[in-house]
């Protein structure tokens, strides 16, 4: 986590101290009156061919990461190295600052990253016909023509379980999981490498998702592609991720291998978090650990840990001193004054 | 149990959408009932028809669609503070959409969480627009504050000031765990949070206490520990103003958590019924049984592929004859399934399935 | 089962899929007051606008002798009581009113006028294409005295029906084409304005403001003075149009631009952004068309407003002047009290005023419900 990664290793994406800070306006002037730290200060990297899950909070900024990431919020500070073979003249792969991309760049890279959207209606044009829809990140890159992407269409169409002839149709027509493999469908339309998958299988019924969920892994696997997978269901995470950074109020709190962050939490919010997954089982009594407190506010967050006023291993160190994100075991990082110490509860 | 405890029942219901290549049957057939005080659970595929059905059970189902067929009836029980309790049967599907009645039991009495809060936002925002209607409707306006359509959609259900709708409003936004709710109310929808907004609208739905909720895929946008905040803030309501739930989910998880009764969808119809002890540990018709293992379970980690129901949801203009599921079905028995309909057979006490496995032909 | 199949092949062929308009379109429909609004409009166009030279039995500068004769009335029963299957009209005769010197017409029932149909009289140019001489209706001419003026006539002998079908043509386009150029800049300013935001947009806000405070007549008034006197009326016709448009804009852009700072923050904006769509692709592709159904009523409840600020200029002499006719110009030569007390048939300019503005009420409020065919229930 020291050392800049160099294009020969195989991180694809490497985060630093990445931050987007929402400014507060008031009154007539349109005076700053304050931040909403969104991000503040992630740091998390992805291998080439992985999957990290991201998860946290609603409204600790996963979405507002993913989406300065590729640029569509302009970043308050940090970097995010991307490796890519576009932007050298001899195609070898060399590490590009997305964050410092200018417009002609970013219009090459955002080929190779693509986004899935939360809400799957809201993300789809409704004036525009499906095949409209999916054919608009060929068109913008001048990708085939007219029967091409036609072919280009349906083929993805079929990828995502739906039919060729659903292309005339217009995004009311379907329901939520079709309209979110819409969406998935344009996602893959430019075969990216690294796909921001934000909250893709929330809306989907189970079987519709675990076939979304096969299908992400499929495509994985037969693209070398890499996710930042961000969901609410836990077990979903666990499924598709290789490793896991849990959010908390704009700061990466954990991040380890999928299983460890599982069974070996060292982070109380982490903790807190496993403990309330629904079982589905009806009889399962669960022994949920009830966060006191209200929940950290983005613009005015506590000093010190910013989980402190909620969590029931507080110490006195923890209102004063920000905790180090630190790798308290290989691969497992942590940012917990008490992770030592502390023995937590896993699923 | 007696009828007494009845809220709403759905009779045979029936919707329909009428586009140009034909006609989607989104519900066709659907019967169940809704007790007071109680939750009852609805799963099943997506696109089966469970919004529709919830729609249906407001009278706003969207256009071209119709509701074609059956009643769906809700109990009013009108009177109280000393004066005897009358029960009122209002048979919603004969009321007019934009009538006065509905209008007051929309939102007020009948209180609704719809799936993808910000999604149904207008295109065009007209200036004639009630807000409260708006938001009811389950819109919130993109260009006014979010206080202010929360504050409006209380006053037009409940009789206070302003003052005291903002207060309500508020205190509505802190238990759904809104951080800082005093500033929040002055927030405009897009400056929060997928989860906020989706909280937001939970806050409208219960801040007039309804009689029953219909909760279309609530927490869906939420993480863990705020769902399970909101679960608990939802049962707390249920036992203090015995409040109704309809809950729709495909979180089996949440529905296992929540619900009493669950009724399992299948393209319009109900597949299989009971509660949920027994629809999680014997689950009758092969759809359910499917749908059972299809969901990875947290603390297995395995990196196989999970299993999926093979096949798609059949084209709804063209349904395969006999039972619907049969393509798709791990025990379809040929010349039997592609050829007879199934009925609707109670199998247990408190167990209904539509399955030929079950049914002497 | 073989005939289900055939059934549903022949469904499938329909593939036509109900796209946004054709929703709204459905919609639309169902909504009475609206289509009666729109199809007054229609008819109203075609009749003053498409077919004013057909449907005027004179044009528009013939005089004759009769200075503000009362309207002709359409006749099938004459004064024996007997009916005629062709309609006619009395012919006029003068009168000297002994008290006030003044010089007045009255129907002669001795003289009667059958109305011909498609009859050939003064050549034109049906919609300034096709040579022809052929009217709706008239009189027999051979007669000199024979006349036919079913709206009454003015001081200067002119047929007044037809004065208000030339008169409706101008009033009806002034009124489009003007809305047409309103759209153009608001739509154009007020999605840059709020697409890019910043400096542009404080500009154009500014500037929308600086318009907006000016109360509009006096605007006008300084506008239409600055026209050169010599120009010919045409010019003066388009200048007119400009003006409106200039002055009318600023509300358009307003609402346009509030409606893409909403729409900017949707995903589907941002989807294409992180594809890579340029700024034109977002702006004309996907905000603009969001904003088409909101711009569309307003524009249509707005047309009225161009049509009466039209005529209230000519009204008080800064709009259009005469050769051109204009409801305006007609309202003008009638605002008088002389006109009112003797002759009240130049008021008829005003009922056609009305409708109009009230078709256009229908339709536009017609369309604002329509233009939300996913909301409602
Ligand atoms: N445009 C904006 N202006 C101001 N504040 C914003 C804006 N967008 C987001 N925020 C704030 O930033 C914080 C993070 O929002 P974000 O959408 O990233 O959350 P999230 O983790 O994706 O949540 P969820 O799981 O609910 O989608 C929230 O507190 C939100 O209110
Ligand atoms: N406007 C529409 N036009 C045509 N068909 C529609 C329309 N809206 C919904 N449908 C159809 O009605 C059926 C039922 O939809 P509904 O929204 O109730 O599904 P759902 O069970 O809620 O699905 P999900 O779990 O994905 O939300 C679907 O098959 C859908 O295709
Ligand atoms: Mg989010
Ligand atoms: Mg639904």
């Amino acid at each position: 986590m020291v050392a800049e990664p160099s294009p020969q290793d195989n991180i694809l994406l490497d985060v630093r101290g990445l931050k987007k800070y929402f400014p507060i306006q008031r009154g007539l002037l349109r005076r700053t009156v304050g931040y909403v730290k969104a991000v503040d200060d992630v740091t998390f990297f992805v291998r080439e061919g992985e999957t990290l899950g991201l998860v946290g909070e609603s409204g600790c900024g996963k979405t507002t990461a993913g989406r300065t990431i590729i640029r569509l919020y302009e970043p308050t500070a940090g970097s995010a190295l991307f490796k890519t073979r576009l932007l050298s003249p001899d195609g070898s792969p060399q590490m590009v600052d997305l964050l410092k991309a200018d417009k002609q760049q970013l219009k090459l890279l955002r080929q190779e990253i693509a986004m899935i959207f939360q809400d799957p209606i809201n993300s789809l044009n409704p004036r525009m016909s499906v095949s409209d829809i999916i054919a608009e990140p060929l068109v913008i890159h001048g990708r085939g023509k007219g029967p091409e992407v036609e072919e280009i269409i349906v083929n993805l169409l079929e990828r995502v379980g739906l039919r060729p002839e659903h292309m005339r149709r217009y995004p009311h027509e379907f329901s939520g999981g079709q309209r979110q493999r819409i969406g998935i469908a344009r996602a893959l339309a430019l075969n990216p490498r690294l796909v921001i998958c934000d909250e893709p299988v929330s809306a989907l019924d189970v079987s519709i998702q675990a076939q979304t969920l096969n299908l992400l892994q499929d495509l994985q696997a037969d693209f070398n592609l890499s996710y930042i997978f961000v969901a609410h269901d836990l077990s979903v995470v666990q499924h598709v991720s290789d490793r896991v950074a849990v959010m908390y109020v704009g700061k990466i709190v954990e991040m380890a291998d999928a299983e460890e962050l599982y069974i070996n939490p060292l982070h109380p919010y982490t903790e807190a978090l496993m403990s309330a997954v629904p079982k589905p089982d009806p009889l399962y009594k669960s022994e949920r650990i009830v966060m006191q407190g209200d929940v950290a506010d983005p613009s005015n967050p506590p000093p010190g840990c910013y989980f402190h006023p909620r969590c029931r291993y507080a110490v006195d160190i923890c209102s004063k001193q920000t905790p180090e994100f630190r790798e308290l075991r290989p691969d497992h990082f942590v940012a917990c004054h008490r992770a030592e110490e502390l023995q937590l509860r896993g699923v | 149990m007696s009828s007494g405890d009845t809220l709403v029942e759905v009779k045979d219901l029936k919707v329909e959408f009428d586009v140009r290549e034909g006609i989607i049957k989104a519900v066709d057939g659907l019967s169940l009932t809704v007790k007071r005080g109680r939750t009852l659970g609805v799963i099943g595929e997506s696109g089966c028809g469970k919004s529709m059905t919830a729609r249906a059970i407001l009278n706003m189902v969207p256009k071209p669609g119709k509701i074609t067929g059956g009643e769906i009836l809700y109990y009013r029980q009108v009177g109280g503070n000393g004066k005897p309790l009358i029960t009122d049967v209002i048979n919603i599907t004969k009321l007019d959409p934009d009538g006065e009645l509905i209008r007051q039991i929309r939102g007020g009495e009948i209180g609704m969480i719809f799936q993808e809060p910000m999604s149904s936002l207008t295109p065009v925002y007209t200036a004639g627009t009630h807000i409260n209607e708006a938001v009811t409707l389950h819109r919130l306006i993109p260009i006014r504050k979010v206080g202010d359509q929360l504050v409006e959609t209380i006053q037009a259900h409940r009789k206070v000031s302003k003052q005291e709708a903002r207060e309500i409003a508020i205190e509505m936004l802190r238990k759904v765990g809104i951080p800082k709710p005093e500033q929040r109310v002055d927030a405009y929808p897009h400056q929060l949070s997928g989860g906020q907004r989706q909280r937001v609208m939970i806050a409208v739905a219960l801040s007039c206490e309804p009689k029953m909720l219909i909760a279309d895929e609530p927490t869906t946008a939420l993480d863990v520990s705020i769902e399970a905040q909101i679960l608990d803030l939802m049962r707390e309501l249920q036992e203090t103003v015995d409040m109704a739930i309809m809950f729709i989910t495909h979180n089996l998880g949440v529905i296992a958590e929540m619900a009493e009764e669950i009724v399992v969808m299948y393209m319009g119809k109900q597949v299989e019924q009971a509660s949920a002890v027994e629809l999680f540990y014997e689950p009758q018709h092969p759809y359910t049984r499917a749908l059972l293992q299809s969901i990875p379970h947290v603390g297995k980690k395995s990196r196989q592929r999970l299993a999926s129901i093979a096949g798609m949801v059949p084209d709804p203009f063209h349904l395969p004859p006999g039972c619907v599921f049969h393509p798709r079905c791990s025990s379809f028995m040929p010349g039997k399934c592609d050829v007879i309909v199934p009925g609707w057979k109670q199998i247990g006490p408190n167990h209904w399935v539509r399955c030929l496995l079950y049914e002497e032909v | 089962m073989a005939q289900a199949t055939t059934k549903g092949a022949s469904e499938t062929k329909k593939q036509v899929s109900q796209s946004y308009w054709s929703l709204v379109w459905w919609k639309f429909k169902k909504n009475k007051t609206a289509v009666v609004g729109g199809i007054i409009l229609i008819v109203f166009y075609l009749c003053f606008v498409g077919l004013a030279e057909f449907l005027a039995p004179y044009s528009l500068e013939r005089r004759s002798n009769y200075t503000e004769a009362p309207p002709q009335i359409i006749r099938f029963i004459d004064a024996q009581g007997k009916f005629h299957l062709r309609p006619f009209v009395y012919g006029l005769e003068k009168h000297i009113d002994q008290e006030t010197r003044k010089r007045t017409f009255k129907e002669d029932p001795s003289r009667v006028y059958p109305i011909y149909f498609f009859v050939r009289r003064e050549p034109y140019k049906l919609f300034g294409l096709f040579p022809t001489d052929i009217h709706l209706f008239g009189v027999d001419e051979s007669d000199p005295a024979a006349s036919i003026f079913i709206m009454g006539t003015d001081s200067n002998g002119r047929d007044y029906f037809s004065r208000i079908l030339y008169g409706g043509r101008l009033s009806l386009m002034i009124g489009l084409l003007g809305q047409f150029l309103t759209l153009l800049l608001g739509c154009v300013l007020g999605v840059i304005s709020g697409y890019y935001g910043g400096a542009t947009d404080m500009f154009v806000q500014r500037t929308t403001e600086f318009l907006n405070a000016f109360p509009d007549i006096p605007l006008f008034m300084a506008l239409a003075a600055a026209i050169p006197k010599h120009w010919s009326p045409v010019t003066v016709y388009f200048m007119l149009t400009i003006i409106l448009a200039f002055v009318r804009w600023g509300g358009l852009a307003r609402q346009v631009r509030g409606l893409i700072l909403s729409l900017r923050e949707r995903e589907y904006v941002l989807a294409a952004r992180s594809a890579g769509a340029s700024d034109a692709r977002l702006m004309f592709r996907h905000l603009l068309p969001g904003t088409m159904s909101h711009v569309i009523v307003i524009a249509t409840l707005s047309i009225p407003g161009m049509i009466l600020s039209e005529t209230a200029l000519s009204w008080l002499g800064l709009g259009l002047r005469p050769p051109l006719t204009s409801w305006g110009v007609l309202l003008q030569e009638a605002g008088t009290v002389y006109a009112i007390r003797y002759a009240p048939w130049l008021l008829w300019t005003i009922p056609f005023l009305l409708i109009t503005i009230l078709a256009y009420n229908m339709l536009g409020d017609g369309l604002r419900d329509a233009m939300d065919p996913y909301g409602g229930r």
